[in-house]
């Protein structure tokens, strides 16, 4: 990116110095991102209907264009053209913000994903909790949006959503917690150098895979889409939103799935990083291009297993949801996270820059000795959990068990 | 954080500081004179983010994302859920009571004493700039000098958490209520 | 930064706490009475921070300070709203003015 703005500067255009260049370069980057993500939806609408049809044995739309590839562009017209009716005594203003304020939470959180080595919205060194903050503003969105409706079975609908989105946040922060531990900061730029060594998820699959079931469920995504449960509550927060409005829900719906997997490839998947190829270090186009292109890899392969998971597993209930929520991923998180930071203290090298830290016992073995260890306490806290839960489904089977043999015991008779 | 400060003309930070004020104050008049009981809080939401705003002007991002965090995306919604659970939400009666005459000129008075003790102290304003790295100075002083406070109020947490799960819990069968 | 003087974000915290002391003292419903407080205390963590920043930028305890008092502000909003709630459930509302029991 410095590259283009000191390209910029050398054409001396007239009142264009050296941040002016850049305010331009970033207006041009985030115009581009802000339009790329919703356009990316006819994509991924085109994706999902697709991949869920051959999954269910059918062909999908195959009559717009070829392939049935227009068929974004049909859905929405007819959105457009659809009459907007705006229910008798919702509340007008807040009505008519939710689906905007849905959509600004999910195309906002592209602001911190580095696309390309040198290519970042913002290089902010707290990028990690932006992206928690903003999904929050994703949850204000949906309470408004079913409060306005005036419409009990929305208003059910948002509380059900929001405790959802609330419990799952819970895991997906912690372990965004445990990445900026291994990766030493919270900058997003610096989670994708720091695995320049090894990507994490191969050091911690537990955490990669907790981080991308809490954010299926943050999405509402299924099997956790009981946020717009079709066949229960009508529609979920979304009943009386009809025509563009609808549309914006839907497009923020889909922005903030393709947002998800560009956090799980950044935060795990090492971004633009390939294996065995040292990117940035390819000269400027070539490095963008390549890694940009490599990310780009690997948020469509996310796409596409969110897509697997909406066509195959059945619908969460909501007290299985919540139950799950905190009843297992909360603490096995937790666990998790104390074993993480117990193994990065042991392997900590030391350094005296800024705040000096003293080196950790085992920093003598280094970054691979760190990455077996991550592995390893991944694996032992996973299996202690698969215990804990089997001994407790053990439990409550026998209990299960007992009761029902106890019917046939002789009911005793009155009189006699 | 890259400074919006463009040295060509435009003086952003004022802008922005002004710009963040109405979001602060406007919100904040808005919590206190608006008719119904959700916009209040979408007003108190707006307010928030106003106060991040100020965050981020005073170099202090950390700050500004904690902000944003618990105040809007936890303590915020939790405003609107008990908004949601009272009787009448939807009407749009006046939300003061009877002694609101009194606090008006209260509230001005409060004001003015504050503004003027303010301005008449001659601030020991240092020029320097911060470093960089308060995320990691923040660390350190949690864990550090400031070792006990953040354990009390870690205990604090645990014990508001628990209480307020049990005050809000309400009937359950084989209970006694008194 | 020192385009806009210590006075302006101080005179700024004071209208905020002004304007959450107004109303913490005069709304009916015991959830705006809760929201003034949080403006209260956001006017308090504004000073704070504007103090460090512009007085002891290298002594992060301002910060500290402004971290510990959002904590404890989400744990007493925990709490209140939890308060609220049992007492709506009970008396059926949640205008302070009809919370009189005691005085009979």
């Amino acid at each position: 990116m410095q590259g283009v703005i000191d390209f910029l500067v050398s054409l001396n255009i007239p009142y264009v110095n050296a941040s002016v260049a850049r305010y331009i370069v970033l207006q041009v980057l985030a115009a581009i991102v802000a339009v790329a993500a919703p356009a990316g939806l006819i994509i991924l609408t085109w994706l999902e209907r697709k991949i869920i049809a051959r999954i269910q044995d059918r062909l999908g739309p195959n009559r717009a264009g070829p392939f049935g590839l227009l068929q974004a562009i049909a859905d929405m017209v007819k959105m457009f053209t659809k009459e907007d009716i705006t229910p008798a005594k919702a509340d007008r203003l807040v009505y008519n913000i939710a689906p905007g304020l849905g959509m600004f939470a999910a195309i906002m959180a592209f602001a911190v994903i580095p696309f390309a080595p040198g290519f970042a919205g913002t290089q902010m060194n707290v990028g990690l909790l932006y992206i928690v903050a903003i999904g929050g503003l994703g949850t204000l969105a949906i309470l408004m949006a079913g409060w306005a409706s005036n419409n009990k079975y929305a208003l059910l609908g948002a509380f059900r959503a929001v405790a959802m989105l609330l419990t799952y946040e819970i895991p997906m922060v912690m372990t965004l917690v445990m990445v900026a531990v291994v990766a030493g900061s919270m900058s997003m730029v610096d989670v994708v150098e720091a695995q320049s060594g090894m990507w994490f998820v191969v050091s911690m699959p537990v955490a990669f895979l907790i981080f991308f079931l809490s954010g299926v469920a943050e999405v509402g995504r299924s099997p956790f889409d009981l946020v717009e449960a079709e066949s229960e509550i009508i529609a979920g927060f979304h009943t009386e939103y009809s025509g563009i409005k609808f549309g914006m829900i839907m497009i923020a719906e889909y922005v903030h799935m393709f947002a998800l997997s560009f956090f799980t490839a950044v935060l795990f998947l090492g971004g633009w990083q390939i294996p065995f190829i040292d990117v940035a270090a390819l000269p400027a186009p070539f490095a963008a291009i390549l890694g940009l292109i490599s990310l780009l890899v690997k948020v469509f392969f996310f796409v596409f297993v969110m897509m697997w998971l909406r066509g195959t597993l059945p619908r969460f209930r909501i007290d299985h949801l919540l139950d799950f929520g905190w009843k297992f991923l909360v603490p096995l998180t937790l666990v998790l996270l104390i074993g993480v930071a117990f193994v990065i203290r042991l392997f900590a090298p030391g350094s005296s820059v800024g705040i000096p830290v003293a080196a950790g016992p085992l920093s003598g073995l280094g970054m691979p000795g760190q990455v077996v260890a991550l592995l390893v306490t991944n694996l032992l806290v996973l299996g202690l959990a698969l215990v804990v839960v089997s001994s407790a489904a053990r439990r409550t089977r026998s209990k299960a068990l007992r009761a029902v043999s106890a019917v046939d015991s002789p009911v005793p008779t009155a009189g006699k | 954080m890259p400074s919006n400060f463009d040295p060509s003309q435009i003086p952003l930070v004022p802008i922005v500081f002004w710009i963040m004020t109405l979001f602060t104050v406007g919100g904040a008049i808005g919590v206190v004179s608006s008719k119904k009981l959700f916009h209040s809080g979408l007003y108190l939401v707006l307010s928030f983010f106003g106060v991040a705003g100020y965050y981020v002007l005073l170099s202090a991002g950390f700050m500004a994302v904690v902000q944003l965090m618990v105040y809007v995306g936890a303590i915020a919604i939790l405003i609107l859920f008990a908004v949601m659970f009272s009787r009448r939400p939807m009407a749009a009666e006046s939300q003061a009571n009877r002694q609101w005459w009194l606090g008006l000129p209260l509230m001005l008075v409060l004001f003015v004493v504050l503004v003027v003790t303010v301005g008449s102290v001659a601030w020991p304003v240092s020029g320097a700039e911060p470093t960089a790295d308060t995320v990691q100075q923040l660390g350190v002083a949690f864990l550090g000098s400031y070792l006990i406070p953040f354990e009390v109020v870690s205990v604090l947490l645990s014990v508001a958490l628990i209480g307020a799960i049990i005050l809000a819990r309400g009937k359950v069968e084989g209970e006694e209520t008194n | 930064m020192m385009t806009i003087p210590l006075s302006w974000w101080l005179t700024v915290a004071a209208a905020l706490f002004s304007i959450g002391v107004y109303g913490a003292l005069t709304r009916k419903n015991a959830i705006g009475i809760l929201m003034s407080i949080e403006l209260v205390l956001n006017a308090v963590n504004i000073n704070l921070v504007a103090f460090w920043r512009y007085i002891a930028p290298h002594d992060i305890s301002g910060q500290v300070f402004a971290i510990v008092v959002i904590t404890v502000a989400a744990a007493e909003a925990a709490v209140g709203l939890a308060l609220v709630l049992a007492v709506f459930r009970r008396r059926g509302s949640a205008i302070v003015e009809e919370l009189d029991i005691l005085k009979q």
